[in-house]
């Protein structure tokens, strides 16, 4: 039997070892996506694949705390008589961080689940193998191309979801607030700037990167039928998650450095 | 004599010289040598897991070989560098997988026109009349817009073998083409291989165990055990062989007489 040392030992031997191969996945992919040929039909439709999938989820994730958050902050805000500022409050927590965090990790649990799934099922049955005999590079033509309308979709989507996360707490400021919509939208305006929008969706390309090469990763790196698609399917989703919360925190201070606080 | 030597002073058009393989300390492929002439149609037979499947890889560049050397057309493919290398010799080459691997998300005219639309640069009327020769070629018109999965399995493997032959190929690679059809549908298989290589002219590799398969198609036959080829000559070569594991081989699948 393996001792306590031995098996934290191999643990993280095997996550380094991931690491690596998926650092190395990714950066043959990077050099793939700025040299021809180039996939631009298939781009296209992995962006509208991924994007159908995603919008309905975003969308209700992104309305539905909007609304919270209003609900959450306005008792408080009428104590001092600032209720109109609930505008305020919803609009930079949307755009700052939960538009963009909330949609990229939407787009994990759903697209990228299904990437996995596919890229998977298509390793188990050899159908990778044979896009590679018909002279096609399975990493450009299956890779790059998710990647990049990830990269694409997921801060399209982050830009709806702040429209919507805001029209989410504006109903509830109306509703339960008693601000006027024109009101609410003349707050908005008034204290979100494009400096506070640019720096989420900037995050997004690099999380809409992170859930492609991820759950392409774990697609190739599928084993053993139908239960290794399973298997790589949840991996992905679990993987591409924590990797957005915790890039979240190193660009969020980058970008509060670039753009400012 | 030598097998290879009665094919005269012919040059082989895949040559293959010292290869070995093996996963994970586990011998697969063993030095083996094996010369496959331009025309012919040469089985390799052998238990499941002998490596039959892992030498059709190697050919394919869809594995790297621990040692040794593949010639294809006087080519050395174990020295490829590139990508690009082994995509010139992959538009020669046909693969027709075992579980036919046919693109689930594409129907079977898109899986047939896929290489095409990706190498050559055709008129749509164009790909159309090379689907539907393709598909007439296998006995399977009318399937173009169907998706794989409303096939049956042995119409998977015809229409896996129109995508095949979709680029006009020098050299066919079949893994396993009749395994998990019924005795009817794989006699059917092998006769349309004969057909191809007819009508194609092509070179064709065929892995399998199926002795009857075998004994429609091969021109010659090679034998694969424990990692080397133990037997490579015609079938009549074969049925008369003395050699233990060979008579074991036969004997198993009724068809020494």
């Amino acid at each position: 039997m393996e001792s306590l040392p031995q098996i934290v030992g191999r643990r993280i031997i095997d996550y380094a070892n991931f690491a690596g191969r998926l650092f190395l996945f990714w950066l043959d992919a990077m050099s793939k996506c700025v040299t021809p040929p180039f996939y631009f039909r298939e781009t296209i439709r992995q962006m509208h694949t991924i994007g159908v999938m995603s919008l309905f989820l975003t969308s209700t994730v992104a309305v539905s705390v909007g609304m919270v958050l209003a609900m959450q902050t306005i008792g408080e805000l009428r104590i001092f008589g600032a209720v109109n500022y609930v505008a305020v409050i919803v609009g930079l927590a949307v755009v700052k961080e939960l538009g963009p965090v909330l949609t990229a990790l939407m787009v994990a649990g759903r697209a990228g689940s299904g990437i996995s799934a596919e890229i998977g099922s298509m390793k188990v049955t050899r159908q990778i193998d044979a896009l590679t005999v018909s002279a096609v590079n399975p990493i450009r033509y299956l890779v790059v191309t998710r990647i990049v309308a990830c990269m694409l979709v997921v801060p399209l989507l982050a830009s709806f979801a702040d429209a919507e996360g805001m029209l989410g707490g504006l109903l509830v400021g109306v509703t339960q607030g008693g601000i006027s919509s024109h009101l609410y939208l003349a707050y908005t305006f008034k204290y979100i700037k494009l400096r506070h929008v640019i720096p989420g969706l900037l995050k997004t390309i690099i999380f809409g990167m992170l859930v492609g090469t991820v759950a392409c990763h774990y697609g190739f790196e599928t084993k053993g039928g139908t239960e290794g698609v399973g298997n790589a399917t949840k991996a992905s989703v679990v993987t591409s998650s924590l990797l957005i919360v915790i890039s979240d925190v190193i660009l969020t201070r980058i970008l509060l450095y670039i753009f400012g606080d | 004599m030598n097998e290879n030597d009665k094919m005269g002073a012919r040059e082989p058009i895949i040559k293959i010289e010292g290869l070995s393989k093996s996963f994970n300390g586990q011998v697969v492929l063993d030095n083996i040598d094996l010369d496959i002439f331009e025309g012919e149609t040469i089985v390799i037979l052998g238990a499941s897991g002998s490596g039959k499947t892992v030498m059709l890889n190697l050919l394919a560049g869809l594995l790297e070989p621990d040692s040794g050397h593949i010639f294809v057309d006087n080519e050395e493919v174990t020295a490829f560098t590139s990508d690009r290398q082994w995509d010139k010799l992959r538009l020669k080459l046909g693969f027709l997988f075992q579980g036919a691997a046919l693109y689930d998300s594409m129907t079977i005219a898109e899986n047939i026109s896929f290489a095409m639309e990706q190498h050559l640069t055709q008129t749509d009327e164009r790909i159309r009349e090379v689907v539907e020769q393709k598909l007439r070629a296998v006995e399977l018109e009318g399937t173009e817009g169907k998706m794989p999965a409303e096939l049956s399995g042995g119409m998977q493997k015809r229409a896996a073998l129109a995508r095949a032959i979709a680029l006009d190929p020098r050299i066919i690679i079949y893994d396993e083409p009749t395994t998990g059809l019924d005795p009817i549908l794989a006699k059917n298989i092998s006769e349309l291989i004969v057909r191809l290589q007819r009508e194609l002219r092509v070179t064709s590799i065929v892995v399998t165990h199926d002795l009857i398969c075998a004994s429609i198609i091969a021109d010659r036959l090679a034998l694969l055990y424990k990692g080397k080829f133990l037997f490579v000559g015609t079938m009549e070569e074969l049925r008369s062989s003395e050699n233990e594991y060979v008579r074991e081989f036969l004997e198993s699948s009724s068809l020494r007489r």
